[in-house]
């Protein structure tokens, strides 16, 4: 059958409008023609619910170094990160932080008028031995304020967009990545971006579990995108659970409410952090914090009738700095948990919130093999950042407000680095196939008529995800999880897509995200089983002690040739750029 | 847990590509818990009723601006609505008015978007950067309050009468974002945008009607923006 396919070719793309692909744009478009694609208009990326605050060590309010930065994050992935993206990170901070603020975010301010910073999980002074004010903010409102910026900018510098274009597959031809499949959301019709180089900031998965903070558009496609071309994930099985979700609704309560002196406490009262972190307190890394909080739910000590949650209490603040410095928060959980928090504590639980892995990068965002004899070796034309790729900085588990230095930092250098390429290299000529797959794909999906639905699928899904692959696991769960998912992944060849029509078919959309989704879900069940120790976001009640003999690497979750997941591992990179290595040490707070 | 507890969904549905006209259906829609969203009852029809239906939604807390809807003759936000502060049970769900519907209730926004662009709204700089942070006040930053909070639903642009008259009308959220560059202490740009908002598609065909204001689900005040901007505009002798 033929299909009309329009074809258009720049540069550099972008696949993803968050803060990665923006960040990534507004310097790429300086230099070579760039072409952001997006499921949805820019500002309605993930990034735009972005609360609490960015990392930079700019020392503002208190004395701060990168230094003691880039000990916290790499403490914050239980030894799990790469050192050298790490110290690039933490390094590079305070100086785009500033770009930031040059090219319009409102952040907030301190007395003097410099851009005002306040505490947030596992962020620390003098290597540990006290929280430090490094997250810098607008309100709770950081994304927005970032995300809408740059957009601004980049409509300043005439960025060219195709908004609400879905990604359905990534093309290459003779070993290089070179452009990506899309379909036209609004109108219909395929488009075949050809490309040098292709950014892939796609953002994360966490809309595989039942309770989660993310967008309804975090569905883990780039993630698929490349599992099925050969490309790893790494990382798969630490998934950040984020402590406090709003109860049942798992909306975020940014940890910013913790920096601004907010404290967790059970059902007698007890404010319970204390027993688990003395130092830091409710301050601890998340992992850590979450699976305090379960533990108290476990032991009896929750609150309400099902003693299923615990309170965060900020009220003690007053009500003025609440509606001053956490505006979002209050309207959030009036909405969500229909409680007043300037006078009444906000009943919360952990939220499936971060994917801690992703696309294997090295620091400088080039997407790297990851598997076979050279695992370090880049991808030609391929480089990825933001919550979908893995430089890694996060490691096991991510520090509050790092993200967002990540996408400022890695989404800069994908942008600076494609466009290198860009000028460097040629056009790799599409293969002679290009795109049939990710059409034939769609087109599957169109003319389902089978018996599942989209709905009762999900709910399965993300149950699972929940009740088996959440914050404790055991081979048991897991093994549980890996049946139900396989059986889902076979009840996808019996689907129906009732909606036939071509424009804005959201129904044709949600059944291509499904199918990613599950094979995310597949990829992160293995990865879970596989890991037999608790390190970081992965807490395995049957392997409770964290292994580094066994264990200290990354997981590479590949699909073979007949779309089998494979298990493979790679040694974490622990030499920095400049610095001396952080040894590996017990990760106590 | 369910407390059999029904409302009626009326609601808009249009597919250029099988319908003549538009026309509305009906859907019985189960209340599941005290404070349910009109977002989870929309989610709700595609998942269980009928999964032909088109919408947008992506944050579903309030930030993104995805989901501005035209519920019972108002704008708001399907994600920040509880269904029981509708006060009814039958709920006439349409997309916003004053742009063109693409599918149901999923309307053309690229020339909401585009009005916005024209207004330059960016940071305009004629002198250098310091190495530092610019210094702004903690006063001066809060004349940004109430301006910067804006998420581009277009529920004010769409409620306007002067925005479905004049096509060309840069409309309340064009003006509100311009305004909040215009005040910025760190902005150089007036000059650039002040003549723009001047123009007969600008702030003087506000009939300051006040619709904007009672549509923007984020308490914003855009009729103040304008208000701003013309008193900028007199004193610079436009
Ligand atoms: C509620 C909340 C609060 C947070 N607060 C903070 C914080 O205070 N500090 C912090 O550091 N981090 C925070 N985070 C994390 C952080 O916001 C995210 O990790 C980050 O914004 C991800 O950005 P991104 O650019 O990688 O992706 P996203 O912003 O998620 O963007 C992904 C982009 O990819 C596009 N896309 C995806 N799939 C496709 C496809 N198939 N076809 C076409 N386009 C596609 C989307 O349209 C979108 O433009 C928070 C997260 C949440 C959920
Ligand atoms: S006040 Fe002005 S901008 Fe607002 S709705 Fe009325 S005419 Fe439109
Ligand atoms: S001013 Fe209010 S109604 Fe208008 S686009 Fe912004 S948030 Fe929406
Ligand atoms: S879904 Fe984002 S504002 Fe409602």
């Amino acid at each position: 059958m033929s299909v009309k396919v329009e074809y258009h070719k720049y540069d550099v793309v972008i696949l993803g409008a968050g803060g990665a692909g923006l960040n990534a744009a507004q310097v790429a478009s300086q230099y070579v023609s760039t072409a952001v694609i997006s499921e949805v208009y820019p500002t309605r990326s993930h990034t735009i619910s972005a609360q609490g605050g960015i990392s930079a060590a700019l020392g503002n309010l208190e004395e701060d170094h990168w230094i003691w930065h880039m000990y916290d994050t790499v403490k914050g992935s239980d030894y799990l990160a790469d050192q050298d993206a790490c110290e690039y990170m933490t390094k590079l901070a305070p100086q785009y932080i500033i770009e930031l603020e040059h090219i319009g975010v409102p952040f907030s301010r301190t007395a003097e008028g410099k851009i005002a910073q306040r505490p947030f999980g596992g962020h620390t002074a003098e290597f540990g031995k006290r929280p430090v004010k490094r997250a810098c903010y607008a309100a709770d409102r950081t994304g927005h304020v970032m995300l809408q910026t740059l957009f601004e900018k980049s409509v300043a510098q005439k960025t060219q967009f195709f908004n609400e274009f879905y990604a359905l597959e990534l093309l290459t031809n003779e070993g290089a990545v070179n452009g990506v499949l899309c379909w036209d959301i609004k109108n219909g019709g395929f488009h075949i971006f050809h490309a040098k180089a292709v950014v892939f900031a796609t953002g994360g998965c966490c809309r595989i579990f039942k309770t989660n903070s993310n967008a309804h558009i975090n569905t883990g496609d780039g993630l698929a995108l490349a599992l099925r071309k050969g490309f790893s994930w790494s990382d798969a099985e630490f998934i950040q659970f984020h402590p406090t979700g709003i109860y049942l609704a798992g909306n975020l309560i940014t940890e910013g409410v913790r920096g601004e002196g907010g404290i967790l406490l059970n059902a007698q009262g007890e404010r319970f952090m204390e027993r688990y972190a003395p130092t830091i307190k409710d301050l601890a890394p998340r992992d850590i914090v979450s699976r305090s909080m379960v533990k108290e739910v476990l032991a009896g000590r929750g609150v309400g009738p099902n003693k299923d949650h615990v309170l965060l209490k900020i009220d003690h603040i007053g009500a003025e700095a609440i509606h001053e410095k956490l505006p979002g928060i209050h309207e959030l959980a009036l909405v969500f948990a229909g409680v007043d928090c300037t006078k009444e504590p906000i009943p919360v639980m952990p939220t499936a919130h971060y994917q801690n892995g992703g696309i294997p990068t090295n620091y400088l965002t080039n997407v790297i093999r990851a598997v076979g004899p050279n695992p370090e070796e880049p991808v030609p034309g391929f480089f990825a950042a933001g919550e979908i790729a893995s430089a890694s900085v996060h490691g096991a588990n991510r520090l509050g407000t790092n993200s967002l230095l990540d996408l400022v930092v890695f989404g800069r250098t994908a942008g600076e680095q494609s466009a290198k390429y860009a000028k460097e290299n040629n056009f790799v000529p599409l293969a002679e196939n290009a795109g049939q797959e990710g059409i034939a794909l769609l087109q599957k999906f169109l003319n389902s008529n089978g018996k599942n639905t989209f709905g009762p699928m999900y709910k399965t899904l993300t149950e699972c995800m929940e009740k088996y692959v959440g914050v404790f696991r055991t081979e048991e769960t897991l093994t549980t999880a890996k049946g139900i998912l396989a059986d889902l992944k076979k009840q996808l060849d019996d689907y129906r897509v009732n909606d036939k029509s071509s424009v804005y078919n959201l129904e044709l959309i949600e059944a291509l995200e499904l199918n990613n989704m599950v094979l995310v879900a597949q990829a992160l069940t293995e990865a879970a089983l596989m890991r037999k120790e608790t390190r970081g976001g992965h807490a395995r009640e049957d392997y409770p002690e964290r292994d580094d003999v066994n264990f200290h690497k990354h997981t590479e979750v590949t699909l073979d040739g007949d779309g089998n997941i494979k298990i493979d591992y790679r040694p974490v990179r622990m030499k920095p750029l400049t610095v001396e290595p952080f040894p590996l040490k017990p990760r106590v707070y | 847990m369910s407390t059999n507890k029904f409302v009626t969904f009326e609601i808009f549905r249009y597919d250029p590509e099988k319908d003549k006209e538009p026309y509305y259906q009906t859907y019985k829609v189960e209340i599941r818990r005290p404070g349910m969203l009109l977002l989870e009852g929309l989610n709700q029809v595609k998942w269980e009723l009928d999964p032909t239906l088109s919408f947008r939604r992506s944050c579903r807390e309030g930030v993104c601006g995805s989901d501005g809807l035209n519920v019972n003759g108002v704008n708001m936000l399907s994600c920040m609505t509880k269904i029981e502060d509708l006060g009814t049970d039958h709920i006439v769900i349409q997309p916003l008015p004053g742009m063109r519907v693409i599918r149901d209730l999923v309307t053309d926004v690229d020339d909401f978007f585009q009005k916005f662009i024209t207004v330059k709204p960016y940071l305009i700089r004629k002198s250098p950067a310091p190495d530092k942070e610019f210094y702004q006040s903690p006063e001066d930053r809060k004349l940004l309050d109430g301006l910067y909070e804006c998420i581009l639903c277009g529920c004010c642009s769409s409620s306007c009468p002067s925005y479905w008259a004049d096509e060309k009308y840069l409309g309340p959220n064009a003006f509100l974002r311009a305004y909040r560059y215009l005040i910025d202490s760190r902005d150089e740009g007036a000059e650039d945008r002040l003549p723009i908002l001047n123009d007969k598609h600008g702030v003087w065909r506000c009939h300051t009607i006040y619709n904007c204001v009672e549509a923007c689900p984020k308490q914003l005040n855009p009729t103040k923006a304008i208000v701003g901007i013309r008193r900028m505009l007199l004193e610079r002798g436009y």
